[in-house]
C-alpha cells in the first residue's frame, strides 16, 4: 500500500458539479505533478462532504481543514501555500477566519457516517468501514423474525414525513404466505426544500443498497425496486454502479452467501410527480399508470406491487437499517429520545449563515440546529419563522424555537416532521407570499383524483391570491381554514389532507399579517 | 422510428414510462405526437386513451412540439423567497416568450416546475439535464447566451 502525506478529499455532489469539479481535479493533478508532489498528495473523489460549503468543497486529512467555494484560478496558490509550504489557505477555509465551524458530528451519526470519508463508487471502501457485515449477519446468523423484531425494538420510524414505525411495516408482511413478494425504496424526493435523500444517495448509495436487502431478507422479498426521481442524475449513475458492483461480488444474486437466499435491485426511473411519493401512488407510477393514489385497505404490505405484498420505505428509513442490525436496537437506542429514536437528518435553507444538512439525533431543538449547525442567522437578519417539513409543513414562530423536533413533540403542537426540510425566513419576508407559494405548489400537484383535493387546493390558490393582492377580508382567511380542514377530513390520500399544516400554522402564529394585509384595502 | 423504439422493452405496460420517456427524448422536438401514442398503445395492447392519460399525468412528458432547449425554472417556496419570480421575468423579457411556449427561432422553451431538489443553491434551474442554481439576473443572461451558441 502507498502512502501520502495528506489525502485531498473533493466533494462530488450536484454543487460541486455546476461549479465545475471535474476541470479543477484535473487541474489539482496537474498542479501537484508541477511541484513533484503526485505521490505524496492523494486526491480522493467522495460524495458531499460532513458539511455544506458553497461551491467545490475540500478535505485535508490528516490537518483536518475544509475550504470551500474553491475556484479554479486558486489552484496554483493552494497548491503552492498549503502543499508545498504547508500553510493552510485562510481565506478560503470553511471557517471564515474562525469565527464559526460547523460541527462536523461525525461520531454521532448513523446515516452520513461514511459520508465524505469513502468513495461513495467503490464498494471496497465500504466494506472497509464495516460495510455489508449486517447484511452478512442478517443472512447468516439471524432469521427473518430476528430481523424485524430488532428492527422494532428500535423503534425506527418512517423518515418520509409520517413516522410510522418500519418494524410494524414490516411485520405485516413477513408472516404472509406468497409466490412473490417486493420491496419498494422511496426514492422520488418531492418535497420542496427537501434534498436529504439525494445527499444519502450520493455520499453512500450501498447503505442504502444493504439496508434494502436487509429488509428484503426481513420480510422474504426476492425482488426490491428503488423509485428514483428522473433529476437525480448522479444518483442514478452511483446506483446503478453500486448494484453492479454487488451483483459482481455476489452480495446480490443467486444463492447469496450460500444462504439459499435470492435478491436482485433494480432502478425505475419517474416522471415528475410530487403525489408519487405516497406509497400507493408510486406503486400505480411502478406499473405505468397514471400516478392516482389507491383505496387502503389493503394496504400495500398486503396487496401492493401487481397484487403481490410490497414493503415502501424511504430512502433514509432503510439507511437506518444496516447500523441497527450491525450494532443492535440498543445501540441505536442510545441516539433520540424515547418515544423518536434513532437520528435525522436536516437540509437547512434560507437566511441562515451555512445553509447545509446535518444529521443529528432525534429531539434536538429548532435553536440549536439553527445556531450549532447552520451558523445561527446570516449576518444582518433576524429570525421570524421556519418553514418545517416541506410544503406539507408547518410555519414556527420564534416561541417554538425550542421545541423538540421530534414525531411526538411537535405533535403536541399540531406541527409535523415530515421530510426533514427547515427553511428558515428572516423578518423582512411575508408569511402571506410563502403561503401563497406554498398554496401554488398543491394547486399544481393535486392528481385530481378526489374532489376535496383537486377544488380544495384551487380554491385556496384563490383565496390566497385574492389575500396576498390586498383583496382579501378576513371572512377569505376563515373560509380558508374551513376549506382546508375540510380537505384534512374528506381528502383520499396525504396529500388533500396536508394544505391544513401551513394554512392554520400561518394563520394561527402569524394572524396579525392577515389582519393588516385585509385592513389595507 | 416509434416501433423501434418500443421493440426495445418487452410489451408490458409497466415498461410504458420507460417507452415514453425515450420516445420524447429521441425527438428533435423533444414531446409525444399522437402517432406515437397510437404506437405505443398498439404495441402494449392498451387503450390509446390509457397512454394519452399517463402522459399528461406526468410534468416531464410534453404532447406539444417544443423547442431545441427545455428551461425549467423551479418555483418552489425555497426558490420563491430567493427571488425565482425575477428570474422568471428575465427569462421571459430574455427569450420573449411566456411560460409553456417556445421561442420564434425553437431554440428555447420555457416552463415552471416543481422543487428539483438542489435547494441549497436556490433559485435554480435546469436546462435540459444541467442544473443552473444560485441565479442572478446577471447569470441567467449568461447561461442564455452560452447555450444559444451551444
Amino acid at each position: 500500500m502507498k502512502f501520502f502525506r495528506s489525502h485531498v478529499l473533493v466533494g462530488i455532489n450536484e454543487t460541486s458539479i455546476m461549479a465545475g469539479v471535474q476541470d479543477f481535479i484535473k487541474a489539482l493533478r496537474l498542479e501537484l505533478a508541477k511541484h513533484n508532489l503526485q505521490e505524496e498528495i492523494n486526491i480522493l473523489e467522495t460524495g458531499p462532504l460532513g458539511f455544506f460549503g458553497r461551491g467545490i468543497c475540500l478535505s485535508v486529512y490528516p490537518e483536518n481543514i475544509n475550504y470551500q467555494d474553491v475556484k479554479l484560478e486558486d489552484v496554483p496558490e493552494l497548491v503552492s501555500e498549503h502543499f508545498l509550504k504547508g500553510r493552510p489557505l485562510k481565506r478560503l477555509m470553511l471557517d471564515d477566519g474562525g469565527k464559526f465551524s460547523p460541527k462536523l458530528n461525525y461520531s454521532d451519526r448513523i446515516v452520513l457516517r461514511n459520508s465524505g470519508i469513502i468513495d461513495p463508487e467503490n464498494i471496497d471502501e465500504y466494506i472497509g468501514a464495516g460495510g455489508y457485515e449486517a447484511w452478512e449477519k442478517a443472512l447468516t446468523r439471524m432469521q427473518p423474525a430476528d430481523i424485524v423484531a430488532e428492527v422494532k425494538k428500535s423503534g425506527l420510524r418512517g423518515r418520509g414525513g409520517a413516522g410510522f414505525p418500519a418494524g410494524v411495516k414490516w411485520n405485516f408482511t413477513a408472516p404472509i404466505d406468497a409466490p412473490q413478494k417486493y420491496v419498494v425504496v422511496n426514492a422520488d424526493e418531492g418535497e420542496p426544500g427537501t434534498f436529504k435523500d439525494r445527499l444519502i444517495m450520493e455520499g453512500d448509495p450501498h447503505q442504502l443498497l444493504e439496508g434494502t436487502m436487509i429488509c428484503a431478507r426481513a420480510v422474504g422479498a426476492t425482488q426490491a425496486w428503488i423509485y428514483i426521481r428522473g433529476e437525480y442524475k448522479l444518483c442514478i449513475d452511483r446506483l446503478q454502479k453500486a448494484i453492479d458492483q454487488c451483483r459482481e461480488y455476489g452480495i446480490l444474486g443467486k444463492n447469496i452467501f450460500g444462504s439459499g437466499f435470492d435478491l436482485d435491485i433494480f432502478i425505475k426511473i419517474g416522471a415528475g410527480a410530487y403525489v408519487c411519493g405516497e406509497e400507493t401512488a408510486l406503486i400505480e407510477s411502478l406499473e405505468g399508470n397514471r400516478g392516482n393514489p389507491r383505496w387502503k385497505p389493503p394496504f400495500p404490505g398486503v396487496e401492493g406491487l401487481w397484487k403481490c405484498p410490497t414493503v415502501v420505505n424511504n430512502v433514509e428509513t432503510l439507511a437506518n437499517v444496516p447500523f441497527i442490525i450491525q450494532k443492535g436496537a440498543d445501540e441505536f437506542m442510545k441516539h433520540g429520545t424515547p418515544e423518536c429514536t434513532g437520528t435525522k437528518v436536516y437540509t437547512i435553507l434560507g437566511d441562515v449563515a451555512h445553509p447545509g444538512l446535518c444529521e443529528v439525533d432525534m429531539g434536538t431543538t429548532l435553536r440549536t440546529i439553527i445556531n450549532d449547525y447552520a451558523g445561527g442567522m446570516k449576518k444582518g437578519f433576524r429570525f421570524k419563522a421556519a418553514l418545517v417539513g416541506g410544503a406539507a409543513g408547518v410555519i414556527l414562530p420564534d416561541k417554538l424555537l425550542d421545541v423538540k423536533m421530534d414525531f411526538s413533540s411537535l405533535n403536541q403542537y399540531a406541527a409535523v416532521l415530515g421530510s426533514g426540510a427547515i427553511l428558515v425566513m428572516n423578518e423582512h419576508q411575508s408569511i402571506v407570499d410563502i403561503l401563497w407559494s406554498i398554496l401554488r405548489f398543491f394547486r399544481h400537484e393535486s392528481c385530481g383524483k378526489c374532489a376535496p383535493c383537486r377544488n380544495g387546493t384551487q380554491q385556496l390558490y384563490r383565496l390566497i391570491s385574492k389575500i396576498k393582492k390586498g383583496k382579501g377580508t378576513m371572512e377569505d382567511v376563515d373560509l380558508m381554514l374551513t376549506i382546508a380542514e375540510t380537505m384534512q377530513q374528506t381528502s383520499f390520500c396525504a396529500l388533500g389532507q396536508s394544505p391544513i399544516m401551513g394554512v392554520r400554522s400561518a394563520i394561527e402564529n402569524f394572524k396579525d399579517e392577515f389582519i393588516a394585509i385585509t385592513k389595507s384595502k | 422510428m416509434y416501433q423501434e423504439i418500443c421493440s426495445k422493452y418487452a410489451p408490458d405496460k409497466d415498461n410504458l414510462i420507460y417507452i415514453l420517456h425515450e420516445i420524447q427524448n429521441s425527438h428533435p422536438q423533444h414531446y409525444i405526437s399522437e402517432e406515437a401514442v397510437q404506437t405505443v398503445a398498439e404495441y402494449l395492447g392498451v387503450p390509446a386513451n390509457h397512454i394519452y392519460g399517463v402522459l399528461t399525468f406526468y410534468t416531464m412528458y410534453s404532447t406539444k412540439p417544443r423547442g431545441k432547449n427545455i428551461i425549467r425554472l423551479c418555483e418552489s417556496p425555497p426558490c420563491y423567497i430567493k427571488g425565482s419570480e425575477n428570474i422568471l421575468r428575465k427569462l421571459k423579457t430574455l427569450l420573449d416568450t411566456e411560460v409553456g411556449e417556445t421561442t420564434k427561432d425553437g431554440c428555447f422553451t420555457l416552463e415552471l416546475c416543481a422543487c428539483l431538489g438542489v435547494c441549497g443553491n436556490a433559485p435554480v434551474m435546469m436546462i435540459n439535464n444541467d442544473v443552473y442554481g444560485d441565479l442572478t439576473e446577471e447569470k441567467v443572461e449568461e447561461i442564455i447566451e452560452k447555450v444559444r451558441r451551444g
